[in-house]
């Protein structure tokens, strides 16, 4: 039984790796966006204005402080109410964006923090402007304190994406609750969901970890 | 849109509300006791010097990591049954967000007993404290600075996380939003307060875990 069941599920491996391929589509578009907006608002939050910095701190709160289902099931079915009415793929990418910019916010937020005052005067006395100062000195002392914990978020992201089979993104988790409803081994087929996951983010966290390693290593050397 | 927002339905179903609520709580509470045993027994494997108990601690730990908690949720609650165990929502759900939550206690321990120098234990040997007297007023008073903050920050991940056994539906908050959706069609009313409730939450533990930074970290620091 438990054979021919195994031998179905080879022959549907296919579907799988298109709902892998979902997967990653969906994790890469969102995590492009959301470094680019998670990078200009953890700027804006350190920025001077007192009134920007609360709002993005505001909205970083709402972000982590509610579930990401509740988000999803917000942008899916009550925009619509207000008359944004979103199909489930950019329902999906809007809802990942909007949370993972918010986690990446802190972070850039915190490395840029962690950079010391004196830089930027010493920035500002060699004449550069404010765009400069950031651009030349500070992000780029900044990036060794953000970049592990950058590859951590997207790999939250990438498990978080799992999430979106809710409103019926065929994603790899989505193609594993079809397929369990036809073959009834569930943990055959979540071993393999599980599996196909692993692949993706344990490299990401391996990377994560050596990105700490060695950029705190080099740090001590200087 | 604030308008059209019916409050009265949303007084009607508070009874329901609140019952979600105190469920979430209660998941949450019950999954984190089991997660810190989970995770300090983990630990204690992960710093083993037998290398099969090592090996195991690390499998367990890794494979946690990086996998969706949606998709291990789903391994037991379509998992179990295959091998003959009828489970009820509830307890797979929390058999699930136990063994999440304890991959990731699992590491906040070990970081926080790593994070003793062994200078300090080997002051401790020599001056003849024993294993008890060195965990007690070496080891633990240190470790617990690192260890506390991160462990209420993973609470708040657990309090959020234990939303996602809604989508097995058992009764908790998340789940009155989908009821008063399905029942009234009033998607709006039902998530916005969810996640005004979850926020809640999130506002009563968010103080805590910067309080309890504070005031460890100085401890760990003077």
């Amino acid at each position: 039984m438990i054979a021919e069941y195994a031998s179905r599920l080879i022959q549907i491996i296919p579907f799988f790796l298109k709902g892998l391929l979902m997967t990653v589509v969906v994790s890469g578009i969102s995590l492009v966006l959301s470094t680019a907006l998670g990078f200009i608002l953890g700027i804006l939050r350190t920025g001077r204005s007192r009134l920007v910095s609360r709002s993005i701190g505001l909205y970083v709160d709402v972000m982590r402080g509610t579930p990401f289902v509740v988000q999803i099931f917000i942008v899916f079915f009550i925009l619509p109410e207000w008359g944004l009415q979103l199909d489930a793929l950019p329902a999906a990418i809007l809802a990942l964006t909007a949370m993972t910019s918010a986690f990446i916010c802190e972070v850039v937020a915190g490395g840029i923090r962690a950079v010391p005052k004196g830089q930027w005067e010493a920035a500002a006395a060699s004449g550069l402007n404010k765009f400069q100062q950031l651009k030349l000195v500070i992000l780029p002392q900044a990036m060794r304190t953000i970049l592990p914990p950058l590859v951590g978020q997207y790999v939250l992201m990438i498990k978080d994406s799992s999430v979106v089979s809710v409103i019926g993104v065929t994603e790899l988790t989505r193609v594993g609750w079809q397929t369990v409803v036809r073959i009834p081994e569930g943990l055959m087929v979540f071993t393999l969901v599980g599996v196909l996951y692993f692949v993706i983010c344990y490299p990401l966290i391996r990377l994560s970890n050596s990105l700490e390693q060695r950029l705190s290593q080099e740090s001590v050397r200087l | 849109m604030i308008t059209n927002f019916n409050f009265r339905v949303v007084w009607e179903y508070m009874p329901l509300f609140m019952q979600g609520l105190r469920n979430t709580f209660l998941i949450s509470l019950v999954s984190l006791i089991l997660a810190l045993a989970v995770g300090i027994i983990a630990c204690g494997c992960r710093l083993s010097r037998w290398k099969l108990l090592r090996g195991l601690a690390i499998a367990y730990i890794e494979s946690i990591r990086s996998t969706p908690l949606l998709v291990q949720i789903y391994f037991f609650y379509f998992g179990l049954p295959t091998l003959g165990l009828r489970v009820p929502e509830l307890e797979t759900g929390i058999i699930a967000l136990m063994l999440n939550s304890g991959a990731y206690i699992a590491e906040i321990v070990r970081a926080g007993i790593t994070s003793v120098s062994s200078g300090q234990i080997e002051a401790g040997i020599s001056s003849g404290l024993s294993y008890f007297q060195r965990m007690r007023f070496i080891i633990l008073p240190q470790a617990l600075g690192v260890t506390v903050p991160p462990l209420l920050g993973q609470a708040i991940v657990l309090v959020k996380d234990s939303a996602l056994l809604s989508l097995i539906s058992v009764m908790e908050l998340t789940r009155c939003g989908q009821e008063l959706t399905s029942e009234r069609f009033m998607p709006a009313e039902g998530f916005l307060t969810v996640a005004v409730l979850y926020l809640c939450i999130y506002y009563c533990l968010k103080p805590l875990a910067g309080w309890a930074q504070k005031k460890l970290i100085f401890r760990e620091a003077y």
